[in-house]
C-alpha cells in the first residue's frame, strides 16, 4: 500500500554529526558491501574498471564549502542517504505498492518484486536518496539495514546499520527518534539537530548535527614567518662563551 | 530532467488521442453522429493514438511485464490513477464506439461519460508532473492547464480535419480547436514565465543546513564518475538552445495551426489545411514536450551545485 500509515511511535533513523565526519567514505563502502549481498538485488556497477564507471549506491558522501562574506570558509563532509521521511513523497507516488513506509518502525522500503522501474519515486525524492539499479532495473534505497537491526543471528553490537557500525569517527548514530529519551533524540536536542530541505515538507526522521563553531579564528600572519636572513645576519652575539662563542668569534674574523 | 523519447511520444500521442476521444464523445451534442466511415476513422485514429502512446510509455519501464501492478494504487498515486482512467476511457469509449458503429445507435450519455473519463485521464497525466514539489517548474496548476489545452487542440484539429475529409461541416470544431490553441498558447506562456521568475524553493544552503556558515557550494563530488541521479535529474544537453526551441514550439505547435485553421475556415481546401495543421501541431508538441523535461530542474541538483548562486 502506498498510502502512508498513521505516524508510528517508533521512528528508527540516523543522526549524522557533520562536526565529526572526516569524509573517509568508509560508510559508503561498507553500505555497498552489506547491501550488495543481502536485502534485495545486488547493487550493480557498470563499466566498473573502465573509463566511466557507474553504479548504484545507497549512501554517498559529498563535501561542501561554506564561505562567509569575511573570514575563512568551512569545509564540511556530508554523508547523505534516505532520511526515512514521515511524509515520504516517494511512497505515495508509487503506482504498484512497491514503495512503502512500515507502520511499525517507519522504515521506508522498496519491495523489489513489485517494482516496475518507472523511476517516479526517484523524481519525487528531493534528496536523491533513490537510485535505479543499472542491472536489475528496480529502485534501490537505504533499508536502514533492516536485515541487520532485527537479526538475532548477529552479535548484539552488530545489530545497527552497516554504516553506523563501520564509521571510525563515531559520526553516525542509530536509534529511535520517536522516543524523546533515546540517545539519538537527546543528541539532537543537545546539539541543535536539523532537517534537510524543511521547505519540501517531507518531515525527515534522520537529523543532522551542525559543525561546532571554529575556535580562535584571529590568526596573526606576520609573526608566523621564519626569521628573514638579513635579520639573522644582524644578530648581536657579543658576550657569547663556550665552544660556540669561540666559533662565532672565529667566523667573524674570517 | 531527462527527456525520455518513450515518455515524449506517450504524452504527445496519448494527449492528442484522448483529446480526440473526448470530442468524439461530445460530438452528438453538436448534432453530429460519429458513425459510418467517419466514425470508424475517427475512433480508429483516437484509440490508435491512445494505445500507441500507452504502449510507448511501457518502454520506459525497467520491468514492463509487471506494468499491470500499476492499476492497484489509485488511492494515492497519480500514475496509478492515470492507468486506471486510461483503461476505463478505452472500455467505456469502446462501448460508445461499438454502439455507434456496429449497432447504429449513438448513445449521447455514454459519449459524455467517455469525454469525462478522457479529460480525467489527461488530468491524471498532468498531475504526475504537477504533483512533484521537487521539480518547481512542473509544480503548478498551469501544468494541468497546458496538458488539457494541448490535448483539446490536437484532438480538435484532428476531428475538424476528419469532418472535412468526410464532407461534414467542420467549421464549429475548427473554431473550438482555435479557442483551444489560444488557451494553450496563453497557458504555456504563463507557465514559462512562472518557471523563469520563481525563486528556487530549495538552495544549497537549505539542502545542507549550512547556510549559517556562509554561501554553500559543492567542494568535492561524492564520486569521480557520473550516477543515476545526474543522468536522470541533471540533464543539460541542448538546454542552452531553449529560447530558439521555445519559439519553434510556439510557431509549429500553435502559430502555424492557427493560421492554417483560419485559412480552412475561409473555405478553401478545408481537409488539406486542417490535416496539415494537425500534423504540424504534433511536431510542435514534440518540441514542447522535449523542453518540458529538458528545462525542468530538480531539487537534488542543489546537492551538486559547484558554484553558489550569486
Amino acid at each position: 500500500m502506498t498510502t502512508l500509515p498513521p505516524p508510528s511511535d517508533k521512528k528508527l533513523g540516523l543522526v549524522i554529526d557533520l562536526d565529526t565526519c572526516v569524509g573517509c567514505h568508509a560508510c559508503v563502502v561498507s553500505c555497498k558491501e552489506w547491501n550488495t549481498s543481502n536485502y534485495g538485488a545486488p547493487l550493480a556497477d557498470e563499466d566498473a574498471w573502465g573509463e566511466s564507471p557507474l553504479g548504484a549506491f545507497l549512501n554517498r558522501v559529498h563535501t561542501y564549502e561554506a564561505k562567509p562574506e569575511n573570514g575563512p570558509s568551512t569545509v564540511v563532509h556530508f554523508p547523505k542517504s534516505c532520511l526515512h521521511c514521515e511524509d515520504a513523497p516517494c511512497v505515495t507516488v508509487c503506482p504498484t505498492g512497491a514503495s512503502l513506509k512500515r507502520a511499525e518502525d517507519g522504515i521506508v522500503l522498496v519491495e523489489e518484486d513489485l517494482c516496475i522501474g518507472c523511476g517516479l519515486c526517484a523524481w519525487a525524492c528531493p534528496y536523491g536518496a533513490r537510485e535505479m539499479d543499472p542491472a536489475e532495473k528496480v529502485m534501490k534505497k537505504c533499508t536502514l539495514c533492516v536485515d541487520r537491526i532485527y537479526n538475532e543471528n548477529l552479535p548484539e553490537q552488530d545489530r545497527v546499520p552497516s554504516c553506523v557500525r563501520t564509521c571510525p569517527a563515531g559520526a553516525r548514530h542509530f536509534g529511535d527518534l520517536g522516543d524523546p529519551g533515546s540517545d539519538v533524540s537527546r543528541l539532537v536536542a543537545d546539539r541543535g539537530g536539523f532537517d534537510l530541505m524543511p521547505e519540501q515538507g517531507t518531515r525527515p526522521v534522520n537529523k543532522y548535527l551542525p559543525p561546532r563553531p571554529k575556535q580562535d579564528q584571529a590568526a596573526p600572519t606576520a609573526e608566523r614567518h621564519l626569521t628573514p636572513v638579513a635579520a639573522v645576519e644582524a644578530e648581536d652575539t657579543t658576550g657569547a662563551d663556550g665552544f660556540f662563542g669561540w666559533l662565532d668569534r672565529t667566523l667573524e674574523r674570517l | 530532467m531527462h527527456p525520455a523519447y518513450s515518455v515524449i511520444v506517450f504524452t504527445v500521442s496519448s494527449g492528442a488521442g484522448f483529446g480526440l476521444i473526448a470530442l468524439l464523445g461530445l460530438l452528438p451534442l453538436f448534432g453530429i453522429a460519429p458513425a459510418g466511415a467517419f466514425g470508424w476513422t475517427g475512433f480508429g485514429l483516437g484509440f490508435g493514438l491512445c494505445v500507441a502512446g500507452l504502449l510507448s510509455s511501457t518502454r520506459h519501464l525497467g520491468h514492463p511485464e509487471r506494468a499491470w501492478r500499476a492499476f492497484s494504487q489509485w488511492r494515492s498515486s497519480w500514475l496509478s490513477r492515470e492507468g486506471v482512467l486510461a483503461v476505463a476511457t478505452l472500455l467505456v469509449g469502446g462501448l460508445y464506439a461499438l454502439s455507434a458503429l456496429v449497432l447504429g445507435s449513438v448513445q449521447p450519455v455514454l459519449g459524455v461519460l467517455t469525454a469525462l473519463l478522457a479529460l480525467s485521464t489527461i488530468h491524471a497525466t498532468a498531475m504526475i508532473y504537477a504533483q512533484l514539489r521537487t521539480v518547481q517548474r512542473w509544480n503548478t496548476p498551469l501544468t494541468v492547464g497546458c496538458y488539457q489545452a494541448f490535448a483539446l487542440s490536437g484532438g480538435g484539429l484532428a476531428l475538424a480535419a476528419l469532418l472535412a475529409v468526410f464532407g461534414a461541416p467542420a467549421g464549429g470544431i475548427a473554431i473550438l480547436a482555435l479557442v483551444a490553441l489560444f488557451a494553450a498558447a496563453g497557458a504555456k506562456l504563463l507557465w514559462w514565465r512562472h518557471g523563469d521568475t520563481a525563486n528556487a524553493l530549495s538552495t544549497p544552503e537549505s539542502a545542507t543546513g549550512l547556510g549559517h556558515l556562509g554561501r554553500v557550494r559543492m567542494f568535492e563530488p561524492p564520486h569521480t564518475g557520473s550516477n543515476y541521479l545526474l543522468k536522470e535529474m541533471g540533464y543539460r544537453i541542448g538546454r542552452k538552445h531553449r529560447r530558439k526551441l521555445r519559439r519553434l514550439a510556439v510557431v509549429l505547435g500553435l502559430g502555424v495551426p492557427v493560421v492554417l485553421c483560419l485559412v480552412a475556415l475561409a473555405g478553401t481546401g478545408e481537409a488539406l489545411f486542417l490535416g496539415l495543421a494537425f500534423a504540424i501541431h504534433l511536431a510542435g508538441m514534440v518540441i514542447e514536450r522535449w523542453l518540458f523535461f529538458a528545462e525542468a530542474e530538480h531539487s537534488v541538483m542543489t546537492y551538486y551545485a559547484r558554484e553558489s548562486a550569486a
